[in-house]
């Protein structure tokens, strides 16, 4: 009887994991709903990837909207998605803020010195600290924000040059965000 | 044009016909009823011929720009040429899916058409679960993604162009045959379930299940290496192996397909291990169908995921609760539970081939755990990305494992091993591998411990194979000898030196890998290792629809003799914009040189480029290849083409024990 009993494990287990799909099913996990939506960016203190001594807060990016973008050296994602951020930047000279989460310092200053380097600044999260606070799910993530500092939207996932043009370009040229 | 319809009534009538495969012989074995377990064959060919005619409506609406069709708009463009528009066909979701069926009927025909010898209730049942399965797909594809929806009222002018990393040639072959494994798995799953059904879990059911599961893992592993392949030379950055959730939903199959291969033999050799052997089978085709429910359900995130649609999922959802938790059911009600006679040792070659199945098994469900352990701490409100680190970690662990394992196991006998033959042949193997750990690393270059264990794992597992056919000659010399043995072991020992080879490639191509990244205009010249690349010009050319910046390189040895040309590109895809890297690339049995094309810099023609001497890299797909190779020839054994005059033969199990499997309901 006890080994009869045994062959109904796996059965079990595969119940478990459907259940599992079944909660997750209905979430779409490239638009993950933005808790802080239409609020400022949390407050944060954070050194510069390139320079440790250089300290940046969220008053330093005030005055022009701009992409927020997740990434990080572990993720590889992130480096499929790399030469479509640097074509915004150079082809469309898109303003891109970098947020290196949870890295290595040198290893994400060796990727921006082989891949191209398309932000602005960036932003070193060593422990993921802003990146909790700001509700990071994972890398890549690309966040808009406007020139005011208030968060309008989040994409989970790759940019790709689709999500550019249908989504995050008329978030960032738009009258929220074009307004200064 | 009418054709769209035609392919989509053609896709209706095969899933009217795959209703009846799935419902009149299961009906019939059941009954007992020869005419109706009889029109299991006929079934299966009309429903081939369906679904190729739906299959050849859609390839046609691609070749003629069909653009009112959505699909087509959506996956194809007028610029493309010929052969990508063909391969467009599986592109994307709907037309992936109807290539999954069409795959599906090629094999259940192939069964209906190859198994002349087999009982008549037996092919019944194996062909009904197969309609089952299809009833599934076809459903799937029709009520949620039909790839002949029209766009009549506003048709488009052109299409949106498929996704440019799709428009090569590893990409039009890819698909096919990774699905080819995929859905060749249903056929050992139709056979586990037929026997369960049957109550028949003798060593004929794994005889005639064998072939098949060789056949679609040789398959599978061939798809996986060129899809290893496409990554290293299309993604530009020179990585072959990303664990990326959806290579490993092709990886989860291979590894229980892997297992269950071997678990076979066991059983059709010895009776043994029946119970282990029918999960594996539901286990192998179950991944198949997660994966597939994996990449379309959007559920995770993947550079290969297609769109994601709730319905899509639940639908799929739905379909994976009735394929596996009904064959989980029927296993944990019908397998047999009682404890076998046949009796084997602890030296035997079965307790080494049965702790191999548990690593392989193991290893599929610690991949299984780290692709699916985000989306459960993700239920709990955590955020964890699981990555390269963990699953290297865990595979650093198994493969040395799994390889000892399989040396120690090559050196014993079935049954029992006399005892001091391990312990005289298993030292000789590491006699040998030691100094060969050692010595090809420091030739390399550095010595580390991840090339000194994987060299050491490769001659270990070279020597067992070569000790093992030896011992196979005996004392007829090593040429008479091998042509005396079988094709099955020779395809043991071909997918055994396959594994070797790939781990020399694995280990080689990440320890002794040298890359330089570097800023470089024409006429510069830059040396790495014992190759200087030399850039000539850069060329601004016009495909057939992108834009190229082609740099022309020469490579040449330190004394100055010229080794080749490479031709690194960056394109601009125009319809979607989109940027393509196409790497340079000069392959070698012992080294590729690798270029890829970075961004332009600021300046007259100043380029980032990226060079690369890669070590050994091809012989990760070299394994690949052999070990494929090595299923096809063990497939191809003088048994199975006689198997039509000669009855099974009778496996070497005690009476009570037979008995007890043929009444598995009375023995709990």
């Amino acid at each position: 009887m006890m080994r009869r009993l045994v062959l109904f494990v796996p059965l079990v287990l595969f119940a478990v994991m459907a259940l599992l799909f079944k909660v997750m099913i209905g979430h779409d996990p490239t638009e993950l709903d933005l808790a802080r939506k239409g609020q400022a960016l949390p407050d944060f203190t954070l050194t510069d990837l390139q320079n440790p001594e250089q300290r940046w807060t969220q008053a330093d990016l005030l005055g022009k909207p701009y992409l927020l973008n997740v990434w990080a050296t572990w993720c590889p994602s992130c480096r499929a998605e790399h030469p479509v951020l640097v074509d915004l930047a150079q082809r469309e000279g898109v303003r891109i803020v970098g947020l290196n989460y949870k890295d290595d310092r040198a290893a994400a200053q060796q990727w921006l010195v082989k891949l191209g380097d398309p932000y602005a600044l960036t932003l070193f999260d060593e422990e993921g600290r802003f990146g909790l606070d700001l509700g990071v799910y994972g890398a890549p993530e690309t966040y808009v924000v406007d020139a005011q500092g208030t968060l309008l939207y989040r994409h989970v996932g790759v940019v790709t040059q689709d999500v550019w043009r249908n989504t995050l370009a008329p978030l960032l040229n738009g009258p929220a965000g074009g307004s200064q | 044009m009418i054709l769209p319809e035609l392919g989509h009534w053609a896709l209706i009538l095969a899933f009217g016909i795959a209703i009846l495969l799935a419902t009149v012989p299961l009906i019939g074995a059941w009954l007992g009823d020869r005419l109706w377990m009889g029109v299991a064959r006929p079934f299966a060919v009309a429903q081939m011929l369906m679904i190729s005619a739906a299959f050849a409506a859609l390839s046609l609406s691609f070749l003629t720009d069909d653009f009112s069709v959505k699909y087509v708009a959506g996956n194809s463009n007028t610029l493309l040429p010929w052969y990508y528009k063909l391969s467009a066909v599986w592109g994307g979701h709907e037309g992936s899916l109807l290539l999954w069926a069409l795959i599906l009927s090629g094999w259940t025909l192939a069964v209906a058409l190859l198994s002349r010898s087999l009982p008549e209730e037996m092919v019944a049942r194996v062909l009904g679960v197969m309609g089952i399965v299809n009833v599934g797909f076809l459903s799937f594809i029709l009520f949620t993604s039909n790839p002949f929806l029209r766009l009549l009222t506003n048709t488009p002018t052109d299409g949106g162009d498929l996704n440019p990393l799709l428009q090569d040639i590893g990409l039009i072959m890819h698909p096919p045959l990774l699905y080819m494994g995929y859905v060749g798995f249903s056929v050992a799953f139709a056979f586990a379930i037929a026997a369960l059904l049957g109550g028949q879990l003798d060593a004929a059911w794994a005889r005639w299940s064998r072939p098949w599961t060789t056949v679609a893992w040789a398959f599978l592993t061939v798809g996986i290496a060129l899809g290893s392949w496409w990554a290293y030379y299309e993604l530009g950055w020179g990585g072959w192996w990303f664990w990326d959730p959806v290579e490993n939903a092709s990886l989860m199959p291979w590894l229980a397909g892997t297992a269950l291969m071997h678990s076979l033999a066991v059983t059709e050799k010895r009776g043994l291990f029946k119970s282990w052997t029918v999960l594996l089978a539901i286990f192998a085709f179950s991944l198949s169908l997660l994966g597939t429910f994996l990449v379309r359900s959007g559920i995770l995130t993947s550079v290969h995921a297609f769109a994601a649609d709730p319905a899509r999922g639940e639908f799929v959802l739905m379909l994976l609760l009735i394929t596996i938790g009904g064959s989980l059911t029927l296993y944990a009600l019908r397998a047999p539970a009682v404890k076998s006679r046949i009796s084997f040792s602890e030296r035997s070659r079965e307790t080494f081939m049965l702790v191999n199945n548990i690593i392989l098994v193991v290893a599929t469900l610690t991949v299984l755990g780290g692709t699916l352990f985000p989306l459960a701490a993700e239920y709990f409100g955590k955020e964890v990305s699981v990555g390269a680190p963990y699953f290297n970690l865990m595979f650093m662990v198994l493969a040395p494992a799994l390889v000892i394992f399989l040396g120690v196991g090559l050196s014993s006998q079935w049954k029992d091993t006399r005892p001091g033959v391990l312990l005289k042949q298993v030292p000789l193997l590491a006699v040998v591998s030691v100094p060969v750990a050692f010595v090809i690393p420091l030739w390399m270059g550095e010595l580390t411990f991840s090339a000194v264990l994987g060299m050491f794992l490769a001659s270990w597992l070279i020597m067992a194979t070569v000790r093992d056919v030896q011992h196979k000659c005996g004392s007829r010399g090593w040429r008479v000898g091998w042509l005396k043995t079988t094709r099955s072991f020779k395809g043991m020992v071909l997918g055994h030196l396959g594994l070797a080879v790939l781990i020399i490639g694995a280990t080689l191509v990440s320890n002794y890998t040298v890359e330089k990244d570097v800023r470089m205009t024409p006429g510069d010249a830059h040396t790495l290792g014992d190759w200087v690349f030399r850039f000539d010009k850069m060329d601004h050319l016009q495909g057939p629809n992108y834009l190229s910046d082609q740099g022309h390189f020469t490579v040449e040895t330190t004394e100055g003799k010229v080794v080749g040309q490479l031709h690194p590109e960056k394109r601009r895809y125009v319809v979607s914009g989109n940027m393509m890297t196409e790497a340079g690339i000069m392959a070698g049995l012992w080294r590729d040189l690798y270029i890829s094309l970075g961004e332009k810099l600021p300046g007259d023609e100043v380029w980032a480029v990226r060079l690369h001497v890669k070590p050994f890299v091809r012989w990760l797909w070299l394994g690949g290849l052999l070990m494929a190779l090595g299923g096809t020839l063990a497939v191809m054994d003088k048994r199975y083409r006689f198997r039509r005059s000669k009855p099974a033969p009778q496996p070497e199990v005690s009476s009570s024990d037979a008995s007890s499997a043929a009444l598995p309901g009375e023995t709990s």
